[in-house]
């Protein structure tokens, strides 16, 4: 099975799952949860199934608090509402207008974030992605250090880092569009799959990389690109078969685990699955494109300084 | 070079031992009898319930080389009062920033309602009294009242309307009190809150209330009256009651507050949570079934795909979720107690899925090794030194993905991280020595 040689198509898969994602953040961003932008957030559990009716008067009740209503959600007898950021005292009285409409309404979660804390959030998101990154690509260099010609250690590292990104592109990417159309919110929990994923993706990645090196120490006349192609092929079990059971485990925790805990497990099976990918059809092939592109610069050179001295 | 042939029996045994205390450390019942104490696990607030609240403090008044000292102050004084509240297994924490001090406060079992009403007020009593020149408030003109709102703001509310236009702070606050308690009105049965004097205070509310006998003296708590009594009598025994309209819970509100002390800085704050213990519980339990179900797919697929080895490796991964899970327990006896929270559980789950990695890293070694035509104990050796290159370089970025975790993130975030790496790390030591040792012992 030749995967090398075909890695302009997967090249090109990888753009047709990453720009959707890309245009959907460039148009509609995000959809950032109470974490990151400040307000308040509640549940309400309703003794039976909510009306239209109950929607509006939700909104009422809580304008009356001279609080701003940014959206209501209703999944059978829950009601989940975010406003601009609500005191104690706005959401006692809110309780109250309440009760006095709906008998047994009850509030299962109340939670209020302060705006400098959201801002926190994001600026402490923002860094641990950087960081985590920064510090996985310099780990594997370093891990990488002997790894004997045309290899460079430094190729091992960034060709890990863009299988990174892609991973991270397209996990964002999909959420943004989740975002939008389905209104899903992204929390703090998903940052933790963010962080997670680019854990798994190294992970994948350094185990094909790992039999590159060895294959490159053994054999050192065929041609980069068959060890490389060979060295996929011979990861190619492991590498699925650990996916696999990290999937199926995933797909019973979404299955049969708890509602608040969904959306964080889509991120995490999504996440994988390209990180997966990522190892195999581009962090490999990355590096031979890489190794052909600087070939061909050398060989120009030495044709130009021939043809320069003649 | 052969290694001690008795080694693997050696650490086999050591292995049984150390599964036997895991089992013994997770099974209830198992508990009383040997360790003679229940342990378990220390529950995060999205699944015992309970309310977290952050504050900052306002040090704008407090000197730069006294701002950390107020802070674990104002820690003191908020564990007082929780403790005389009387909430199980509280957490209060300070968290240092650049410019920031902030408190963090975790209350499980709490309702949002009584805890902001036991921590967030500074509590700080003063009385106060008619000054030397003054008069009634009595609003002649319109100046006057222009007058009254200038200078009403720098007065607690309500003091220039029951003390007139001058009115003085006494040096009596609530540093002066013994001891405060909830008693009940013999007249009308309504709760109220007695205040005993030390000493020294009892002689100053004696002066206080010898010059002001049929006067009116206030009774601030912060910045508001709340109560202005006239005085009758000149009191010396230094008792005091407070009965303005308390129900009993507002009361003992009150009078914790006083016992526990003022804060020494205000504070703002910045981010409540509470959550019902009855949405937390479904979610566990979801989640235990959907991480057992997750064990059982896995040792069949291991079986499945690789036979006997499957079953060691399945027995490695049952050793490796007692162990993770006794660490986290025994952690509940340290001060650095493991806080389970859903996404810690997801995260302990997922290590379960991580650990059979390093397991299959193995294993898909030592099958190339025996197609090359080695034997089976060759190749065991083989598998796990070849694989332990790939097994360590995966698993340290992972761990410093933990790392990263726990310093950026905060509660929910950083019981994650915890439960990953400490997963990472026993998933280690079950593929490498674990897995290994039963092994060794088939091939014997």
């Amino acid at each position: 099975m030749d995967i090398i040689g075909k890695k302009y198509f997967y090249f090109a898969l990888s753009l047709l799952i990453v720009v959707p994602g890309l245009i959907s953040l460039i148009l509609y961003g995000l959809n950032l949860s109470i974490d990151f932008t400040g307000g308040t957030r509640l549940t309400l559990l309703f003794p039976h199934k909510v009306e239209k009716q109950t929607i509006s008067k939700i909104r009422d009740a809580i304008l009356q608090q001279k609080i701003s209503v940014s959206s209501i959600e209703t999944s059978s007898r829950l009601t989940f509402v975010r406003t601009s950021p609500m005191d104690q005292n706005q959401n006692t009285k809110f309780l109250n207008s309440l009760s006095r409409e709906f008998k047994g309404v009850k509030q299962t979660e109340f939670e209020t974030i302060g705006p400098t804390i959201g801002k926190e959030t994001t600026a402490n998101a923002i860094k641990a992605v950087v960081l985590a990154s920064i510090l996985i690509v310099l780990y594997i260099t370093w891990s990488f250090r002997k790894i004997p010609k045309p290899a460079s250690s430094w190729r091992f590292g960034i060709c890990a880092i863009v299988a990174l990104i892609h991973d991270v592109l397209v996990v964002v990417g999909i959420f943004s569009l989740l975002g939008h159309f389905f209104k899903v919110e992204i929390d703090s929990l998903f940052v933790v799959a963010l962080l997670t994923i680019i854990g798994f993706s190294v992970h994948d990645t350094i185990v094909v990389f790992d039999r590159i090196r060895e294959n490159l120490k053994r054999i050192s006349a065929v041609p980069f690109a068959t060890v490389v192609n060979d060295s996929i092929l011979q990861t190619l079990a492991r590498s699925l078969n650990t996916s696999i059971t990290t999937l199926l485990v995933l797909f019973a925790l979404y299955i049969f685990g708890g509602e608040s805990t969904k959306w964080f497990i889509v991120a995490l099976l999504i996440g994988i699955t390209s990180g997966t990918y990522s190892s195999i059809f581009n962090a490999a092939p990355l590096l031979v494109v890489w190794e052909e592109w600087s070939n061909k610069k050398k060989f120009r050179f030495a044709r130009d300084a021939k043809a320069s001295s003649t | 070079m052969r290694k001690n042939p008795g080694r693997p029996r050696v650490l086999l045994l050591f292995i049984f031992i150390l599964t036997l205390a895991a089992i013994l450390i997770n099974l209830p019942q198992l508990q009383l009898l040997v360790i003679k104490k229940e342990l378990s696990f220390k529950r995060g607030l999205d699944l015992a319930g309970g309310t977290s609240l952050t504050y900052k403090a306002n040090m704008s008044e407090i000197d730069k080389d006294k701002r950390i000292e107020a802070l674990n102050a104002a820690k003191t004084v908020i564990e007082k009062r929780i403790n005389l509240f009387g909430v199980s297994e509280p957490l209060i924490q300070t968290a240092i920033g650049r410019n920031d001090y902030r408190i963090i406060v975790e209350l499980p079992g709490v309702n949002i309602g009584q805890a902001k009403s036991i921590i967030g007020t500074t509590a700080e009593l003063s009385f106060w009294e008619k000054g030397a020149t003054s008069s009634a408030a009595v609003l002649k003109s319109k100046s006057d009242l222009e007058i009254l709102f200038a200078t009403q703001s720098a007065y607690p509310i309500s003091v220039l309307q029951v003390l007139g236009t001058n009115p003085r702070k006494t040096d009596l606050t609530g540093r002066d009190l013994s001891e405060t308690s909830v008693t009940f009105n013999p007249n009308t049965g309504k709760p109220q809150v007695q205040l005993n004097f030390t000493s020294d205070g009892a002689k100053k509310f004696a002066d206080i209330t010898k010059r002001n006998v049929n006067k009116i003296v206030a009774i601030v708590l912060d910045d508001m009256v709340i109560e202005a009594p006239a005085v009758n009598k000149h009191i010396l025994d230094g008792n005091a009651v407070i009965t303005g309209g308390f129900t009993y819970d507002t009361a003992k509100a009150l009078s914790t507050q006083l016992n526990a002390g003022a804060l020494p800085v205000p504070l703002i704050p910045l981010q409540q949570h509470s959550i019902d213990p009855t949405l937390g519980s479904a979610s566990l339990q979801k989640s235990l079934f959907a991480g057992f179900l997750g064990f059982l797919i896995i040792v069949i697929f291991m079986i499945v795909l690789y036979g006997k080895l499957g079953i060691a490796a399945s027995l490695a991964l049952t050793v490796y979720a007692l162990l993770v899970l006794s660490i986290f327990k025994m952690s509940t006896l340290t001060p650095y107690g493991i806080t389970l929270t859903l996404s810690g559980i997801a995260g302990f789950i997922l290590s379960i899925g991580m650990a059979v990695d390093a397991n299959i890293l193995i294993f898909e070694r030592m099958k190339e090794e025996i197609r090359l035509g080695k034997s089976k104990e060759l190749a065991l050796d083989l598998g796990f030194l070849r694989a332990w290159s790939s097994i360590r370089d995966s698993n340290i970025s992972t761990l410093i993905t933990s790392v990263i975790l726990y310093q950026f993130g905060s509660g929910i975030v950083r019981g994650f991280a915890l439960v990953l790496g400490i997963g990472v790390l026993v998933s280690m030591f079950s593929a490498i020595v674990v897995t290994r040792t039963l092994l060794r012992i088939v091939y014997r």
